[in-house]
């Protein structure tokens, strides 16, 4: 019954032995042991366990492990580089985006597709982009934020305040 | 602006200072209860009820036990030798780990099932067979509290009836007199729903008992470690584990909100068997289980009156609660305070008499009444004060904010004795609703208001101008389960002037890494990036009742303020001996103390201790560090002016919110920018019971909407883009200030945006609408007045 | 939550996945999206023993105009669609629905046969295959056949594709002259299934006059539904508003929703009457700027 397969995980191999019915998210934390991705339901819904699957944000409690045979991850480990932290990383520092930080590597897993697909989105856009993930802490306010900066900074752009809005 | 004492590289209070605790979580490096693994680990899973109220009749086990990589079943019955079968709740009611014979709601715990790994545990579960015989559940607390109604806890010694406890406050007569010869009476009955704290991440733990050793580590998402370790101790006593050998670690949480505060008979199961197997056990509730079990928050009915003039002076409010608490009473209440600080519910209002009551009912619900981002029924209280000053002012035809304005508790009047005994420490009510008018633009949009309608738009105008009580509390009158609820603060500073400062509270993301450093940077001078900040081990912080209620800044944050400066009277001494000049001679400023009329002859804090370890006067103790246990002297009453603007579509009655503006008062502030993020997220926790979460349960007791596609926590999409902003009225009482605000929002947006919503319809004869407003609510109540005519 | 064990095959063309579906027999499923089906697997409302991943199968994924017809390939993804120009050029109903179907993750995964292949009231896809007047290509041992959308859904989960079969392709008249569609549905929050959906495509002759109608309605029936009364009312009227009013009404008259969370029945109703409105106008005002 199990299979063997193998797949690229923030650019380094890993072929693991798994049962068809396992969750690639649970391969991911447990067997390849990379736990920033998480799990908040068991329908679907939050996308917490947001990463990237062939570059496309996936929700991977809802994608079997061996679906992802062949195939290169990115979670939210391989977002930093040498040089530093991803530009989405940073902004969402610098913006307050994160509370508990239980739903944030997914939040930034959804919002680096966005901005792939659609380097200057509106609020709206961010908004409905994503809708997929759901967060209890922030009030979504200055994730908005966090991507329209990391947007500015992926294009060399004019970087907006991160000062609160106080009055 | 907010005026800061240091500069922005001691960081202290007023900066908005970037947080400390982001890197891990933006890398991924978070380390959440689920992250973590141990040699030899089983995994356990529940096996659940699927009835309301039902006898167990038997639990089979043995086709579970035929699966390889199942190692055990654990019943009610196997707990019942060792006497762990029932657990005392935070309210000192009990509580059942396993049924031995009778479920009580759907969902409840029947069976644990141990395993090698979670998807062997889960086919465990599935091959457990239970057999019940299913009874009539009572599922409608009213229906609970009638005579003849079946008694659901005859475990509880003499219980004849279904009543938990009755509770009252405020001059009975006194208000009763004022209603019989008021002017205006107005009179609504309302529901405050159950609804769940649905933080992303569920409850868990890993319960590692060490046979050896006998030493239980306990990791778990708790907001409150050391009364988990006292509870803990208090149940297995007995068995041997004494406090002593209890360590318990609150990893990082992804979001508590009150849900992570009691104690889960998951965990106490897993403790068991961790204890009878020596094996490190991990337990995390898939989110359905979190929805269906965990305790609940609100599901208050209130019969809320309030009494006036005819001009609009309000006289008098009466409330009369029915809390229903399902099977069992698992609130997390302070001890005298059976429904928290409901009395709180005279609101912002200047007037002399008030009673309130409320009586506690037993029902097939699963149990609790959480502090759900609320200081113990705060917002329940609230929203009956607000929608009823809403509807008094309809009643009397008044502007809802003028009526506001003319009722407020005045600046001068401060301390305030309310009529239902709370001394308000310090508010502005006046200034905070101005601003929010002005901010909004509360005239024009009025205007408008009365252009749409003319065109049959409608759109609604929503004011909740709300009061607080956090930062439990006193010592002579807030305990749980004995445990006086004061908070602690230890600062150990090294040799090279960096510091590290221990906490007896626990975040759950409010950002405790910053600011607890910033109140010691403020205090002592010291960068607050030098400051190390740690909660959550019960092995080295110092005991403290942990984080809910807004009670951490107000507490523990009051206890960072007072241990640092009693490091900083030990820092003049230091001073005075290095300099050789008197105590007297010398003064403050951030960072260092120098020679009243000679600044250049000073000392910094960094030298002075270094001399505390290599030069400190004779006679004095060495070392630089310092415990501070804080019991305030009275409770803080932030405040808040919120102001919405709905849009109602006519025809689908779905509901947008336009515009949303909420003004906080919540004292000095320690860092804007996190007190401005704590409004944002307690502002969609608002909005989301005010429209969209409610826990539903049909007559059989079955739960209809346990999951996330049908629990709807709203997404960016349903959340406004918030508009926030403030007022400082500094607590008078508390060292720095400060008043706690991480729940104003939750407590004071739903009322805004009923009332808006009501605003919006109240002229086509709709009064009053229940939490949550749903377009499908809506559309009933519009059609019930005619409104979409008899054709539809 | 966790699945029943099952084995798992990876087909790469489409006679080894039906070989496989028969060799398995009635326990086997495919997974296509899988956004349907392994949701319905954690909860064990679905334990099939055996399931064939066709996504390695090439060639199921394309969107085409040929023959006088909109093509699209059952394993087309929805963000597909949402991308597609032609889609967005001509087709706007996909736009409208696409975008209230669950949420971008899922979109990246969920395809259209799937979909359809679920054959619940409550996917969005149906309505607009309805309005659109589709038929699907449905291929197993005996090679292709074609079944319009009307005889496709049969029952719960049920639809015309039969043991051993695959749907492979979808196909919708390609739209032509003043030809406008629109879908919206009545959701409780973004990405809910809905309340209430309604799915309209009209097409205008040179004399105002409608030449070609289809209005299909999301969740208010046990099997997706069309509006055929109200359809009847407009072919060959003027659209004017009492017809489109009165087109409303049937369709809120036809359906049979039932009472759940989301609403009542005559909520649903009025839903259905609003929206059909809606779309009826969106539908036109669409077709009057095309072509
Ligand atoms: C959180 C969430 C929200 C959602 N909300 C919506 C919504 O609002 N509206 C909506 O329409 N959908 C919604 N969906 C469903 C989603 O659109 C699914 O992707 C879609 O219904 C099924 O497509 P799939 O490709 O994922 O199919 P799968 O899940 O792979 O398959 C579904 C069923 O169809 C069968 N099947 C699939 N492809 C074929 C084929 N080519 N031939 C024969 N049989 C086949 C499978 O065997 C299975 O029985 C939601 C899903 C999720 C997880
Ligand atoms: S865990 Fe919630 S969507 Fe994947
Ligand atoms: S930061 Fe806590 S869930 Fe988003």
């Amino acid at each position: 019954m199990k299979k063997n397969i193998t797949f690229k995980v923030n650019g380094t191999e890993h072929s693991v032995e798994v049962e068809p019915r396992e969750l690639l998210i649970h391969v991911i934390r447990e067997k390849i042991s990379m736990t920033g991705s998480h799990i908040g339901c068991d329908t679907s819904s939050c996308g917490a366990c947001t990463i990237l699957v062939d570059g496309k944000s996936a929700k991977s409690c809802t994608l079997l492990a061996v679906q992802a045979n062949g195939k290169e991850i990115t979670t939210v480990e391989g977002l930093a580089t040498a040089e530093g932290l991803h530009p989405i990383q940073e902004g969402f520092h610098l913006n307050h985006a994160l509370h508990c930080g239980f739903c944030t590597p997914g939040m930034m897993m959804r919002a680096i597709e966005m901005l792939e697909k659609n380097p200057n989105p509106t609020e709206e856009e961010i908004r409905w982009g994503i809708a997929g993930n759901l967060c209890r802490c922030t009030g979504y306010n200055n994730i908005v934020k966090a991507i329209q900066w990391a947007s500015a900074k992926m294009q060399d752009k004019e970087l907006p305040s991160t000062e609160p809005e106080f009055v | 602006m907010i005026k800061c004492k240091t500069s922005k590289e001691i960081g202290g209070m007023g900066h908005s200072k970037k947080r400390k605790e982001d890197a891990r979580f933006i890398q991924g490096k978070g380390n959440y209860v689920d992250d973590i693994k141990l040699p030899g680990m089983l995994y356990m899973d529940i096996v659940r009820s699927p009835y309301a109220y039902a006898k167990i009749k038997s639990i089979d086990a043995t086709k579970a036990l035929e699966i390889p990589g199942v190692i055990a079943v654990v019943t009610g019955k196997d707990l019942e030798k060792y006497n762990l079968h029932w657990m005392p709740t935070l309210m000192s009611d009990t509580q059942m780990v396993l049924p031995t014979d009778t479920v009580m709601y759907q969902s409840q715990e029947v069976a644990a099932v141990i395993a090698t790994d979670r998807y062997v545990a889960r086919d465990g579960k599935e091959a457990v067979v239970v057999d019940y015989e299913p009874m009539k559940p009572l599922m409608d607390p009213f229906k609970a509290m009638d005579e003849e109604a079946p008694v659901l806890r005859p475990d509880k010694e003499g219980k004849t009836d279904n009543h938990i406890w009755h509770w009252e406050v405020g001059d009975k007569e006194k208000t009763a007199d004022i209603f019989n010869s008021a002017d205006v009476v107005v009179k609504q009955q309302m529901h405050i729903p159950r609804i769940h704290v649905a933080s992303i991440e569920t409850c868990g733990c890993v319960a590692a008992y060490d046979k050896v050793e006998n030493h239980l580590t306990m990791y778990m998402t708790t907001q409150a470690p050391h009364a988990i370790r006292t509870v803990i101790a208090l149940v297995a006593g007995h068995v041997g584990l004494t406090e002593e050998k209890i360590r318990v670690i609150s990893p990082d949480i992804g979001g508590g909100f009150g849900g992570k505060v009691p104690v889960y008979p998951g965990y106490v199961i897993a403790i068991a068997v961790s204890f009878l197997t020596g094996a490190p056990i991990k337990w995390i509730e898939d989110r359905s289980e979190n929805l269906q079990a965990d305790s609940f928050a609100r599901d208050y009915h209130i019969t809320a009156e309030m009494a006036g003039t005819s001009d609009g002076k309000i006289q008098a409010t009466r409330f009369k609660v029915l809390a229903d608490h399902g099977y069992t009473d698992a609130s997390a209440n302070p001890s005298k305070f059976p429904t928290g600080l409901f009395s709180i519910g005279t609101g912002s209002y200047d007037y002399g008499a008030a009673y309130m009551e409320a009586d506690a009912v037993y029902t097939n619900k699963p149990p609790g009444g959480v502090a759900y981002r609320c200081s113990f029924r705060v917002t329940e209280a609230v929203h009956a004060i607000e929608r009823m000053t809403d509807m008094f002012a309809k009643k009397v035809g008044k502007d809802p904010a003028q009526l506001r304005m003319e009722n407020f508790i005045k600046k001068e009047q401060f301390p305030w004795a309310s009529p239902t005994g709370w001394s308000y420490d310090s508010g502005d009510y006046h200034a905070g609703l101005k601003l929010a008018m002005d901010t909004v633009g509360y005239d024009e949009l009025r205007k408008e208001q009365l252009e749409l309608r003319k065109e049959g738009k409608l759109m609604g105008i929503g004011i909740s101008t709300f009061t607080e009580v956090v930062g439990a509390g006193p010592a002579k009158d807030f305990d749980i389960l004995g445990i006086k609820m004061f908070d602690s603060a230890e600062i150990r500073v090294h040799p090279t002037g960096k510091a590290i400062a221990r906490f007896g509270t626990k975040s759950q993301g409010q950002g405790h890494e910053t600011t607890y450093a910033q109140i010691i940077a403020e205090e002592l001078g010291i960068p607050m990036e030098h400051i190390q900040i740690e909660e959550g081990d019960t092995d080295t912080a110092p005991y403290g009742l942990g984080t809910y209620a807004s009670r951490s800044t107000p507490t523990a944050g009051a206890a960072a303020a007072m241990a640092a400066r009693k490091l900083r009277d030990k820092a003049k001494k230091i001073a005075a001996h290095l300099m050789e000049v008197s105590e007297q001679d010398l003064e403050w400023e951030p960072g260092k103390f120098f020679v009243k009329g000679a600044p250049e002859k000073s000392k910094t804090i960094q030298e002075i201790v270094f001399a505390a370890y290599t030069n400190h006067p004779e006679g004095m103790e060495g070392g630089f560090e310092a415990t501070h246990y804080y019991d305030p002297p009275n409770l803080t009453f932030p405040s808040g002016a919120y102001i919405c603007i709905v849009d109602v579509d006519p025809d689908t009655c779905d509901i947008k919110v336009r515009r949303f503006v909420a003004i906080d008062d919540c004292g000095n502030i320690i860092n804007p920018m996190i007190v401005q993020g704590q409004v944002h997220g307690g502002l969609t926790q608002g909005i989301a019971p005010a429209m969209y979460e409610e826990l539903i349960y049909d007559e059989a007791g079955n739960i209809l909407n346990g999951t996330f596609m049908d629990y709807l926590v709203p997404t960016a999409v349903e959340s406004p883009s918030w508009e926030t902003g403030h007022t400082v009225t500094p607590a008078p009482h508390h060292p720095i200030g400060a008043k706690g605000v991480g729940e104003s929002p939750t407590v004071g947006a739903p009322p805004a945006i009923v009332n808006a919503i009501v605003d919006a319809v109240h002229h086509l004869g709709i009064d009053h609408l229940e939490i949550p407003v749903t377009p499908f609510k809506l559309y009933k109540a519009l059609k019930a007045k005619g409104y979409f005519g008899d054709n539809a | 939550m966790i699945a029943e064990n099952f084995n798992y095959d990876a087909p790469s063309t489409l006679e080894e996945a039906i070989a496989l579906l028969h060799q398995y027999g009635d326990d086997a499923k495919i997974l296509a999206g899988g956004h349907s089906l392994v949701p319905m697997m954690k909860l064990r409302f679905a334990s099939p023993t055996h399931l064939i991943d066709i996504n390695n199968i090439p060639g199921l994924s394309y969107i085409k105009e040929e023959d006088g017809l909109l093509k699209i390939g059952a394993m087309t993804k929805e963000v597909e669609v949402e991308e597609s120009e032609i889609i967005k050029n001509k087709y706007h109903i996909f736009g409208d629905a696409t975008k209230l179907i669950a949420d971008p993750q899922v979109r990246n995964f969920g395809t259209l046969g799937g979909n359809l292949a679920h054959g619940d009231a409550a996917n969005d896809h149906p309505a607009v295959m309805f309005a659109l007047g589709a038929s699907v290509e449905i291929t197993g041992n005996q090679g292709k056949r074609t079944v319009p959308i009307d005889e496709f859904f049969h029952g719960f989960y049920m639809t015309a594709v039969q043991h051993g079969e695959v749907l492979t392709e979808i196909q919708i008249p390609a739209a032509s002259g003043n030809y406008g569609s629109a879908y919206h549905k009545a959701e409780r929050k973004v990405g809910d299934y809905a309340t209430a959906g309604v799915a309209a495509m009209v097409q205008i002759g040179a004399d105002g006059r409608c030449t070609k109608v289809g209005i299909g309605l999301t969740n208010v029936n046990s099997v997706p539904m069309r509006a055929s009364r109200s359809e009847e009312a407009l072919l060959g009227s003027d659209l004017s508003e009492a017809v489109i009013n009165q087109a409303a009404q049937y369709a809120s008259e036809d359906c049979n929703p039932s009472a759940d969370l989301r609403g009542d029945e005559d909520y649903k109703r009025h839903l259905v009457k609003v929206i059909t409105k809606r779309m009826l106008n969106l539908a036109i005002s669409r077709a009057k700027n095309q072509g």
